[in-house]
């Protein structure tokens, strides 16, 4: 179980690699999918069935958008590296993090024991012992989106109303017309 | 040992956002990372054997509760997933208006945006 995880997450990795190094856009895009793909697998693995489904659906979603914006640029062949001094600069800092994190990743418990198993007053110990009575819902993960936490639900579904209209805003073309006429009448 | 993998995967996120200059590439890189955090928060949730939080019918609540994984992360992340799905629209509209504007999706041609 933990050793397929591993493998899983080593093929994310090599995605992920790939997806940043390679040249063409197109080709990055499509290894990004991989990894999300993956992603979603290592989800089904961690008795999480519920993000699979979400995970898989967005990333089709996440495909289809950055294909949109990559395919017909006739932009293939790009991006040249930075000046050698920020890479270096970028990779000694990057050591740094990796190293405080190596330290910060030793102090969490052990992988395979939640945090409420340690913490008995932790809220998920209610959540799933109360669930079932106090919501009606044998699905736990759906009792804590919809009711428990519901404002927190009714808060994401404002963020993305709002992302996707300052995506229409930034898309929409006819914005300055008003604008010229009023520069043109003075005139 | 699987946190420090995850861990790699966001290091490789993060390397890209610093160091690529195609505005395609750091959104690329930035979408990995999220998929690290996302995974690592439910790494966090997982009990070595267990079962995903949905219970069935005539079970115990408290064999249950043994049982189950914990679906506190899983409830978060969920929310995580698709507020990453509508931030990644707004970059990627972004990324396609600088390139009607300045043709190229290079981040140093673009020379107005330098202050």
């Amino acid at each position: 179980m933990v050793e397929m995880l591993g493998l899983l997450l080593i093929f994310m990795i090599i995605g992920a690699v790939i997806a940043i190094e390679t040249k063409n856009l197109l080709s990055s895009v499509i290894s990004v999918g991989a990894v999300g793909f993956g992603l979603s697998i290592a989800f089904l693995m961690l008795r999480a069935p519920d993000i699979a489904i979400t995970q898989v659906v967005v990333e089709v979603l996440c495909l289809v958008i950055l294909i949109r914006a990559t395919i017909s640029r006739d932009v293939t062949g790009i991006s040249c590296d930075r000046e050698f001094f920020a890479v270096v600069c970028a990779a000694v800092f990057l050591i740094a993090i990796f190293l405080f994190g190596i330290k910060a990743l030793l102090a969490l418990p052990e992988f395979g024991t939640p945090v409420m198993l340690l913490i008995k007053s932790a809220p998920t110990n209610t959540y799933i012992s109360e669930g079932l009575k106090q919501t009606g819902a044998a699905n736990i993960v759906s009792a804590i989106l919809l009711d428990y936490r519901a404002y927190d639900t009714l808060g994401e579904a404002t963020v993305l109303f709002t992302a996707i209209l300052g995506g229409l805003a930034i898309l929409r073309r006819k914005a300055k017309k008003e604008v010229t006429q009023i520069v043109e009448d003075k005139e | 040992m699987i946190y420090l993998l995850t861990f790699v995967l966001f290091s490789i996120g993060l390397y890209g956002v610093v160091t690529k200059k195609n505005t395609v590439k750091i959104v690329i890189s930035l979408v990995i990372m999220e998929y690290a955090v996302n995974l690592f928060l439910v790494l966090l949730g997982y009990r070595k054997g267990g079962i995903a939080p949905i219970m069935e019918k005539g079970q115990e609540i408290q064999e249950f509760a043994a049982a189950t994984v914990d679906p506190l992360p899983q409830a978060l992340v969920l929310t995580a997933i698709v507020i990453g799905l509508g931030v990644l629209a707004l970059m990627v509209s972004l990324c396609i208006r600088l390139y009607e504007k300045y043709g190229t999706f290079d981040i140093s041609e673009m020379k107005r945006l330098k202050g």
